[in-house]
């Protein structure tokens, strides 16, 4: 029983990553009907950014100057800073020019996007495995250890409530802000938005931002854990089934579903693992989207079509 | 050039006030091929209600539309003719800065922010506006005393409410941009005649009381003519007649082929007998 609630818990904890790169995916599908490929690659950008700022590594030249190491709090800013310069200038150079343009072609210019920000990550901090040490907990922790028993990494917990305030902040700003608003109205209807003087450019700056940061987020989280390293780009991968899960347009939807598949993996690879010859881990969570995409296309939280005439 | 020649014309000449808004002789290209309206000239003089009449597919919205700078959106162009709102080209400016200088459309079909709150759409209404939310929540009180059911209704999904109340909602979120002018297009279609009745009352008080200007699209010719001063008629993209509401109202082939008093059986418009083709800013 212990060992099943062990499970479970280091399912919940990898599934918030999940949810956290499918957050991002949300926000930019939402605003603007684009699937952003480039997703798991902002994390990797912004993760190796923020550890070329922490070790004080001078870009371009790969040469590490300590005077220039950035305390952690700094380091985060700073990086923020360079994801909202990331969004405007996506915003600028690329989404301006495409306005109107099929939904596939967006999709592809994200695809292009994400070779672009490998590169410039690779061309400005290097390509080498990069340690983040932002000084989060981490270990078994003692307390849960003592009192039940139940080994939970310390980082893992961290990473849950970061993500649980990050979702409750956005939630915030989407219903109480004046920018949250015209958000969901672009959603709704962008043509309507574009008639009340809601400037889409300007939309869309904001949540490729509001994407960005999400994916430090993400970044920080998986990097603290396994260092910062081109395969954090490829949890894009896993974010496809927790989106399908979930619903592409659904904030809960990305929460849940990432939580869903972190779980279900965790869980058939320990008890249905030894009866297939393990490996479920890499498999389950498409299995488990196809067959949702049989029963409930629209996901679990997909956003409900008002139909009223 | 032209535009600029017609006002200062219009000052010298001891007009009241310059119109609010001046299109002239405009083409509309979609898609850079179909070309829909070719050649459409109108004016609304400021605070008045002015009607843009026309069947199915006569280029009322596309008008509408480029007057608000939307078409952009739809692929749509203009090729030719210019537009002047309150003094200033339109051509160059963004449908935000239009909006900003009071200039909004409510678009044909209530077009709602079906997931958000009634109070919610309005307020998004408000969007370009920089004089405070104390400002914001007095326009706010103000649309909701136009429009009663509104406040009723403030806290409920757009989606889920009637279509009277939708057309009502998207009218004051346009309010809710302190405009100077509204570009209306077809508040009349699908609604009960009563909430019809409903609407237009409340257009022109609203017109009467803050001075707004509107330019109607309408298809229910009797009734815009009814509230409006002066009335277009639009056929095939261009404008084949206009005048005083009233002398429109009396006209044979508005009662005819608009207002559905029949008296003979011609096929088209143009075959009227009063028609005379009037070819309008020839450039
Ligand atoms: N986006 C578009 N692309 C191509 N053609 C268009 C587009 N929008 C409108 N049209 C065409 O332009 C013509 C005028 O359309 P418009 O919507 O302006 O008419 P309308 O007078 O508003 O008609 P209705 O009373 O039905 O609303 C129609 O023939 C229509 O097919
Ligand atoms: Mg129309």
């Amino acid at each position: 029983m212990l060992f099943f609630v062990e499970t479970v818990i280091s399912g919940l904890l990898a599934g918030v990553m999940y949810s956290l790169v499918a957050l991002g995916f949300v926000l930019i599908f939402k605003a603007s009907g684009v699937f952003n490929f480039a997703q798991g690659v902002m994390a990797l950008f912004a993760g190796l950014t923020l550890a070329g700022f922490l070790s004080g590594t001078v870009p371009f030249t790969h040469q590490i100057n300590p005077a220039l190491a950035m305390p952690p709090w700094l380091a985060i800013l700073a990086t923020v800073g360079v994801m909202i310069l990331l969004a405007i200038l996506i915003e600028r150079l690329v989404l301006r020019h495409l306005i109107n343009q099929e939904p596939i072609i967006l999709f592809m210019m994200t695809l292009g996007l994400a070779y672009v920000l490998e590169g410039a990550g690779d061309l400005l901090w290097g390509s080498d495995v990069k340690v983040l040490d932002l000084g989060l907990p981490s270990g078994a922790s003692d307390w849960l250890l003592d009192n039940y028993g139940l080994y939970v990494d310390k980082l893992e917990v961290v990473a849950a409530v970061v993500a649980a305030v990050l979702v409750a902040v956005l939630a915030i700003f989407f219903q109480r802000t004046r920018i949250g608003r015209a958000l969901r109205a672009v959603a709704d209807d962008h043509q309507a938005a574009l008639s009340v003087g809601i400037s889409l450019n300007t939309i869309w700056a904001i949540v490729w931002a509001a994407a960005g940061i999400v994916a430090l987020v993400a970044g920080i989280m998986w990097g603290a854990k396994s260092g910062i390293q081109f395969s954090l780009s490829l949890i894009a991968l896993k974010a496809l089934p927790v989106l399908i899960l979930g619903g592409f347009d659904s904030v809960p939807g990305a929460i849940v579903g990432g939580l869903i598949i972190g779980v279900g993996e965790k869980v058939a690879e320990v008890y249905l693992g030894p009866f297939v010859g393990g490996a479920i881990e890499n498999w389950f969570a498409y299995m488990l989207a196809l067959a949702f995409l049989l029963v409930r296309p629209e996901g679990l939280f997909g956003e409900k079509i008002i139909r009223r005439v | 050039m032209q535009e600029a020649v017609s006002i200062t014309e219009a000052r010298r000449w001891g007009a009241p006030s310059p119109p609010i808004l001046a299109v002239n002789n405009i083409e509309v290209v979609y898609n850079h091929v179909i070309l829909v309206l070719k050649g459409v000239s109108l004016s609304v003089p400021k605070g008045e209600i002015v009607a843009l009449l026309g069947a199915n597919g006569a280029g009322k919205t596309t008008t509408l539309k480029a007057i608000s700078n939307l078409l952009q959106s739809e692929r749509g162009e203009v090729t030719k003719g210019s537009i002047v709102f309150d003094e200033a080209e339109v051509q160059a400016l963004t449908p935000n800065e239009l909006v900003r200088r009071g200039c909004i459309q409510v678009m044909e079909g209530r077009r709602c922010f079906a997931h958000l709150t009634v109070e919610e759409n309005l307020l998004t209404g408000a969007f370009t506006r920089r004089d405070g939310s104390a400002e914001i929540k007095r326009d706010l009180e103000l649309v909701y005393s136009y429009f009663p059911r509104l406040r009723e209704r403030r806290a409920a999904l757009a989606g889920f409410t009637s279509g009277g109340e939708q057309q009502m909602c998207s009218i004051g979120r346009a309010l809710m941009s302190r405009p100077k002018m509204i570009l209306l297009d077809e508040p009349s279609m699908g609604l009960a005649p009563q909430v019809v009745d409903e609407i237009f009352t409340i257009v022109s008080n609203l017109n009467q009381t803050s001075g707004v200007s509107f330019l109607l699209a309408e298809q229910n010719t009797n009734m815009a003519l009814n509230f409006a001063r002066y009335g277009y008629i639009l056929e095939n993209g261009r404008v084949v007649m206009d005048g005083e509401a009233a002398a429109l109202r009396d006209n044979e082939d508005v009662k005819e082929f608009y207002l559905g008093i029949a008296e003979g059986k011609r096929k088209s418009f143009r075959e009227g007998k009063h028609y005379k083709r009037r070819k309008r800013w020839l450039a």
